[in-house]
């Protein structure tokens, strides 16, 4: 039975690696089942499982929480992504480094240089939510 | 007496310096070795990215993403600045800001105005006292710096990139060559410089699903991304390197310094008994 090389790494780590008969991943498009010699291939993955079958008829799982899968003939390789991600992540990762700039505010505001930095951090941080927002509303 | 006794005081003070900066170096051997394994457990990821990216750089003509372009006019730059959030590390963080102030004193003289994105307490502390604009920072990534942390300071630079606030995007970070010596290195993040391939046999093109922009965009964000997440778990190794190479200078020194003062504190000793001694002598005479 032909088989064909799997890898499945995340930024952090190496996450498997070995020989299987069929990979079955959770395209955005639809559930992806790759053979061997399948034409290359390149997708966007959803949350979801990957499933390895081997050649001794055992299956391997891995939950992955979206990623990409690329595939040549004799090679697939799951670059898994660590987090779970979304279109709203810029939203959230501004806000949280707005509150984090927020609390710096209320420790120092005695130092005055130190509270102006502060507040040209915080409005730049504001405008970059407000930006977000204003995209998000011509998106829908 | 009295001499003796300050100096006594001391060599406790610093014994117990001592105790603190060997436990310290020994914390910071342990933490190194783990700090390298994630450094090379990210290895895998990003080569089988770089790898999928140069083809793309040659295979792909229908859809060229934004960061593989480069822009003929740099109006702005952005640098991503590297530190780590506890010090007692050496000059690991001072040589990654003389770096990078370095070239961006290059860029603010041509009149190219600067951008930062500071990762880690260290560089976040010492842009303040600068005259480049801060716009995204992440703090407190701890031992185990995680790719989930960062995306945020970096979405920032990538989206400034996109909208065209900056035309540049370069990394300052220390790479780790051994334990010894760690060495500041600026790269270029974006736009993306196309990789050296050996020449295609045959041309071939994925089948792009659900279309080539999407996953084009994803997987470019995702490339800088483990960049960026590469040299930070590098750069987690080199601190505890520099920290444990500190630490053991640190602790020798501190040797050298009691071993100095116990020679002084016998001499003041000696002399007081000795003249005790003459004393005792002398008034003996008197009687």
């Amino acid at each position: 039975m032909s088989t064909i090389q799997v890898e499945i790494v995340s930024a952090e780590e190496e996450i498997w690696s070995g020989e299987g008969t069929m990979v079955f991943a959770p395209g955005v498009a639809g559930e992806l089942g790759i053979a061997p010699k399948h034409t290359p291939l390149i997708t966007q993955l959803k949350p979801g499982d990957v499933r390895v079958s081997l050649e001794n008829g055992e299956q391997q799982f891995f939950f992955i929480s979206g990623g990409i899968l690329e595939v040549q003939p004799h090679l697939v390789t799951v670059l898994s992504d660590t987090a779970l991600r979304g279109d709203d992540l810029d939203e959230e990762a501004a806000r949280q480094a707005m509150k984090q700039a927020e609390e710096r505010l209320k420790d120092s505001s005695a130092d005055d240089k130190d509270y102006a930095d502060m507040k040209a951090e915080l409005a730049a941080y504001a405008a970059q939510i407000r930006a977000i927002e204003k995209l998000k509303k011509l998106r829908n | 007496m009295a001499g003796a006794k300050e100096i006594r005081t001391q060599i406790r003070s610093i014994g117990n310096t001592r105790k603190i900066t060997k436990a310290m170096e020994m914390v910071a051997a342990s933490k190194m070795r783990r700090a390298q394994d994630r450094m090379n457990a990210a290895r895998p990821y990003a080569s089988r990215i770089r790898g999928v990216v140069a083809h793309l750089a040659h295979a792909h003509p229908e859809y060229r993403h934004p960061y593989t372009v480069e822009r003929d006019e740099v109006k702005s730059v952005g640098y991503i600045v590297v530190s780590s959030d506890r010090g007692l590390c050496g000059g690991l963080n001072v040589n990654v800001f003389r770096k990078a102030i370095a070239a961006m004193a290059e860029w603010q003289e041509s009149g190219t105005p600067v951008k930062v994105a500071v990762i880690g307490r260290k560089a976040s502390a010492f842009f303040k006292r600068f005259s480049a604009e801060v716009v995204s920072e992440t703090t407190d990534l701890g031992d185990t710096p995680e790719l989930e942390e960062l995306i945020g300071a970096v979405k920032v630079m990538m989206d400034g990139y996109l909208e065209g606030t900056i035309d540049r995007l370069y990394i300052v970070s220390n790479e780790f060559v051994n334990t010894m010596t760690q060495s500041p290195v600026t790269e270029q993040l974006i736009p993306v410089k196309p990789e050296q391939q050996e020449a295609l046999t045959h041309h071939w093109d994925y089948l792009y699903e659900p279309d080539s922009k999407e996953v084009i965009d994803l997987l470019m964000d995702r490339y800088i991304e483990s960049l960026v997440y590469q040299s930070v778990s590098e750069n987690s190794a080199c601190e505890q390197a520099a920290r444990m190479v500190a630490m053991k200078s640190a602790t020798d020194n501190a040797g050298k310094l009691i071993d100095d003062l116990k020679l002084a504190y016998n001499k003041a000793r000696q002399a007081a008994i000795t003249q005790e001694l003459s004393e005792i002598v002398g008034g003996a005479a008197a009687v």
